[in-house]
């Protein structure tokens, strides 16, 4: 069955439809939507963090400035950098100009690659140190690593999920399957991705910094 | 106007062919819509039958069910229940009834067959993720049954999972190694149907309608699809991340429930710093809304079938419409009214029953208008409109408990005994399925284009009302006795003079459970047998009635609808009969 | 059918009130042995009385609207109720509010009383262990002192149920530790308790009492009870498969009598 037929008439029949209170095409407003699903989830997993952190009276706060409050610096850095790109692509592809479109969507994406790589690297420099998802190296409540590792991995699922997003549409923007409405829907996430991070980064780098 | 000029033609499409597409992988919000019904028709005959075996357990406790050991040999050897046994059919019953049952059927069945059409559309925003959605509760509900077959059987520790008895893993007892870790998994892949549902309801309520149905034109049963679906997208969002937490405490070796210093079978835990209290928080926050999200449905399709078969519009419907508004928004602010005796800070608990006391205002409010409307009435009885009428009794019944519990002081007394049993069976298990039967009643004919049997459903309802009340009115009283609930067996002096009242509940549930066969057999003989149905069995108003039954592929043969009229124009004075269909061009001058 | 459906529902509705009002000893609350528990027991009889009332009306108000609707001739015009939804709205929110505001002032001020106030100065600290399945009690012995609680030294089949010391604890060597709660009639009793593995709950029926032993957690609780007499107390929160029989006895004694059990209890630790 032809799904894009049934796709095409159920959007193509908006002068004999009523106005959306929103007025934005479906796909963004269910983009909105699952971006406010998502951000009661994280807003879950912080609260676990939160009412834990409170708590326990011996919780660790092991972040040094270098190496660790820097690098969660150029990390955050990178992910607003990769915001700005995804502006650009956005503006790009709905002023038509593919080509650039494109090119911005994959600096967003290889922004993001970086970000989830120096996470990773930052992931395996605390598991060298010790840290566990059940174990403190620093004799203080194991909660830390628990949270740590779940919200920042949360956020990490998140990030990847996006970058492979990215990939695909990029692709698929430069051989004109996806237009402009499909590189905003993304970009609606993006920037929640980043907007999370937002949160994440003083929650809990910064709060447990020494 | 002519006909023609009234519904503009859009561009025609075809519709699937080949067995597959059109019946098991269908992207046609009408198929998935009995595809989540047929799921839940499924679990709640397999959620009865667990509350049989409860029920007979619990008049006569060493009772030998027969046939029992061959579903486990080691959960009833000598098909004799175990404890553990008991409380694992217990945990699956409350399970399956309230995500596969009372989630799937007034919502993800019924909503998706309807709300499309009730808007004017020819389907869901996205088809191919509505497909989606079904599939992914289907594999959920897949796995959670699994947990039947696992050596150790289901968990144990009841529909709440209540930490750390749910974490700590089979130190804790029987069932709650695999059977536990597949509990977490089916829900936590549940929440994420659930959440692709909410998606589609959400943008096509708001997206698709068809020119002329504004959002106060909207039949009562749309929008509680789609308050429910808002209220869903934020509370499945809690539940997923807490199951999550919970495998991992499980299988990671994090504790986030699970605090230091336990032993459990003289074992010493290797946990340390978590709280269970945080589970209960979590679990509640999603678990009040989820109730609601359970009732809001039942409330929406009841207000929608009334009118027709009182042949006048409810009173205040903007009214009904705000009051199903204040519960979804209200639903939030309350999850700590199950948890009033948990060991939280008891200024809470005053914190909490403020406004779960305040919700029983709008609830009072709709169910005062429903009453109001009957007045006047010109009521036509039908196995819909009975168990609508049914319905409202038993939302009084059911929430006037609510009242009671609501109160921390009096919940000090009540929780935790059968008089909150009794509570919750009457607000979900009777008034949100007699919702369902209404609605099966209702649009079946419309569904698969055969009339259901008027005869065997009026014996249905009067068998089902008469029995509810004797299954569930009884659990007051044991409850104010003091009669504790989620016990396998009554082995004390307190409690074993109560065992006689159980007896009567139970022979109560068996009649009631065999009654609903009759409604079963009903479902089969209208496929085969049933008359076929016309395009509008039950001169009603609201868009499905004007197509045809069942509707055609793109649920309008092509035609784009336009609306001119509210949703309930029954009795209409200076119209020429006594209904005007929303799509009616007839124009109605005020007298 | 709507006439049978009318009288059905007014029949239920008889039968259901009757049973809450003739309930007999059988169906109800047991006689109740505590201090605060006439607050409780009050604030239950006026909400039954107040929600009860308005059960029985709203059932019967739908039987009599529904028995009056049925059967109509031919071409009846229906009829709005008079004032259409405003009287609903007005009504709900009125007597509802009112009896929500009344029932929460009060309501308040008895668990207040309850879980919010602290206990009697010379009230008599008993510790309660709560563990899959039973109920361990501890006094504090002569010493008037608890001794420290270690869960790797918890020995259940040497009796060492809570986990106590004595061999490096001197506080803990007086402990008592007894499986059955004895307490002197009105005394003020202040309980700390405190769970072993899972949550468990603490219920005595007759003294109005609930509460949730969670582990990890120290939960206080204080009662005086005012009668005499042999009570359960049973566990309410599912705590795994012997829940339904974890259980233990409340003794109220008169004080005599009660330090004589007293005496009986520290010789034989």
């Amino acid at each position: 069955m032809d799904v894009s037929e049934l796709d095409a008439t159920i959007h193509a029949g908006h002068a004999g439809m009523e106005e959306s209170p929103y007025g934005i095409p479906s796909g963004k407003l269910a983009m909105w939507c699952f971006v406010l699903s998502d951000a009661v989830t994280f807003s879950a997993v912080l609260f676990a963090y939160g009412y834990l952190r409170i708590g326990s009276p011996d919780w660790s706060t092991p972040f040094t400035f270098v190496p660790s409050v820097l690098n969660g610096l150029v990390m955050t850095f990178v992910l607003l950098t990769s915001g700005l790109t995804m502006l650009a692509a956005v503006e790009a592809a709905k002023a038509g100009r593919t080509a650039a479109g494109t090119r911005w969507l994959w600096a967003t994406c290889a922004l993001g690659a970086l970000f989830a790589g120096m996470h990773l690297m930052e992931w395996r420099h605390m598991i060298e140190e010790g840290w566990r998802l059940f174990q403190n190296p620093l004799g203080g409540s194991v909660e830390f690593g628990a949270a740590f590792f779940c919200i920042t991995g949360l956020h990490l699922l998140h990030v990847l999920g996006g970058v492979c997003a990215l990939a695909v549409i990029a692709l698929g923007f430069h051989r004109q399957r996806y237009n402009s409405i499909d590189v905003e829907v993304l970009g609606i996430y993006w920037h929640f991705v980043d907007l999370v991070w937002m949160f994440v980064f003083p929650l809990v780098y910064l709060m447990n910094a020494r | 106007m002519s006909e023609a000029a009234a519904h503009p033609a859009v561009h025609q499409h075809t519709a699937p062919t080949g067995f597959i597409r059109k019946y098991v992988f269908s992207v046609d919000h009408k198929i998935i819509g009995l595809q989540y019904y047929g799921l839940a028709l499924v679990a709640v005959f397999v959620g009865m039958v667990l509350s049989w075996l409860m029920r007979i357990h619990l008049g006569w406790a060493t009772f030998a069910i027969p046939g029992l050991h061959l579903l486990s040999s080691t959960g009833a050897p000598g098909n004799v229940m175990t404890p553990e046994y008991y409380l694992s059919l217990m945990t699956m019953h409350g399970t399956i009834m309230v995500f596969f049952v009372l989630t799937n059927a007034p919502f993800s069945g019924f909503g998706n067959y309807f709300l499309p059409i009730q808007v004017g559309a020819p389907d869901m925003a996205f088809p191919r993720m509505n497909m989606m959605s079904f599939w992914v509760t289907l594999v959920a509900f897949l796995v959670l049954m699994a947990s039947f077959f696992v050596s150790d059987g289901p968990t144990i520790a009841g529909w709440t999972v209540y930490a750390p008895l749910s974490a700590v893993g089979k130190d804790a007892g029987p069932g709650l190694a695999m059977g536990q870790n597949l509990w977490a998994v089916a829900i936590a892949i549940f929440c994420v149907g659930q959440l692709l549902g909410s998606l589609n309801f959400i943008a096509t309520t708001l997206d698709l309608r068809t020119k002329g149905m504004s959002l106060l034109r909207l039949p009562f049963s749309t929008w509680a699809w789609f308050i429910t679906s808002v209220i869903g997208l934020l509370a499945f969002a809690v539940l997923l991340p807490a199951c999550v937490l919970l495998i991992l405490d499980r299988t990671a070796g994090t504790s986030f429930f699970i605090p230091g210093g336990l032993v459990v079978s003289d074992h010493l835990q290797p946990h340390t710093g978590g709280s269970p209290l945080l589970w209960q928080h979590l679990f509640w926050f999603f678990g009040h809304p989820e109730v609601y999200i359970a009732i809001l449905p039942a409330i929406g399709i009841v207000s929608h079938i009334l009118p027709a078969f009182m042949r006048k519009p409810l009173l205040g419907p903007r009214v009904i419409v705000g009051c199903m508004v204040a519960i979804g928004f209200l639903s939030y602010m309350v999850w700590g009214h199950h948890m009033f005796v948990s060991g939280m800070n008891p200024f809470s608990a005053l914190l909490f029953s403020v406004p779960t006391l305040i919700i029983t205002i709008p609830a009072t409010i709709a169910t005062l208008l429903w009453i109001g409307s009957v007045y006047g009435a010109k009521l036509r009885f039908t196995s819909a409109s009975l168990f609508c009428l049914g319905f409202i009794s038993v939302f009084i019944s059911g929430g006037i408990s609510g009242f009671f519990l609501a109160q921390p002081s009096i919940d000090t007394y009540l929780h935790a005994t059968y008089f909150v049993v009794a509570h919750f069976h009457f607000v979900m298990a009777v008034a949100a399925i007699f919702a369902i039967f209404a609605g099966t009643y209702f649009w079946m004919p419309k569904m698969i284009g055969r009339m259901m049997n008027e005869t065997l459903g009026q014996i249905h309802f009067w068998i089902t009302f008469v029995g509810v009340y004797c299954i569930f009115m009884p659990m007051h009283y044991l409850g104010l006795a003091g009669n504790v609930r989620r016990y396998a067996a009554f082995t004390d002096d307190f409690l074993v003079p109560l065992i006689p009242v159980h007896q009567f509940i139970t022979i109560a549930a068996l009649v009631t459970g065999a009654a609903q066969f009759i409604f079963l057999f009903n479902l089969i003989w209208t496929r085969f047998r049933g008359p076929k149905a016309p395009d509008n069995p039950w001169n009603a108003t609201s868009l499905e009635w004007s197509t045809t039954s069942p509707p055609p592929f793109d649920n309008f043969g092509g035609r784009q609808l336009v609306v001119h009229h509210e949703a309930y124009e029954y009795g209409v004075a200076g119209s020429a009969g006594d209904y005007v269909m929303q799509t009616s061009p007839e124009v109605v001058k005020p007298q | 059918m709507g006439k049978a459906f009318a009288v059905v529902l007014v029949i239920i509705t008889i039968i259901s009130t009757a049973i809450f009002i003739f309930h007999g000893q059988l169906l109800w609350l047991p006689e109740d042995i505590s201090a605060h528990g006439h607050g409780i027991d009050h604030q239950l009889m006026e909400t039954m009385a107040g929600s009860g009332f308005l059960f029985v009306l709203s059932q019967i108000l739908l039987g009599i609207f529904v028995w009056q609707s049925s059967d109509r001739a031919e071409g009846w015009k229906f009829k709005t109720f008079p004032g259409g939804a405003r009287p609903m709205v007005v009504s709900a929110i009125v007597v509802v509010g009112l009896e929500i505001l009344a029932l929460s002032f009060v309501g308040s001020k008895v668990w207040a009383g309850i879980y919010l106030t602290p206990p009697e100065p010379d009230s008599m600290h008993i510790d309660v262990q709560a563990g899959q399945f039973a109920f361990y009690f501890r006094y504090a012995g002569p010493d008037g002192k608890f001794g420290g609680l270690h869960p790797d030294k918890i020995d259940e089949a040497n009796g060492n149920f809570f986990g106590l010391d004595p061999a490096n604890d001197e506080a803990a060597r007086d402990d008592v530790v007894v499986a059955t709660m004895a307490i002197p009639v009105n005394r003020p009793i202040f309980l700390t308790m405190h769970s072993k593995d899972v949550i468990h709950s603490f219920y005595v029926r007759e003294l109005r009492l609930q509460q949730d032993i969670v582990p990890g957690l120290l939960i206080p609780l204080h009662f005086t009870a005012t009668k005499t007499g042999k009570f359960e107390i049973v566990c309410t929160q599912l705590c795994g498969l012997g829940h339904y029989e974890m259980k233990a006895y409340l003794e109220v004694m008169p004080q005599d009598k009660f330090d004589d059990w007293m005496k009986q209890q520290e010789a034989n630790q």
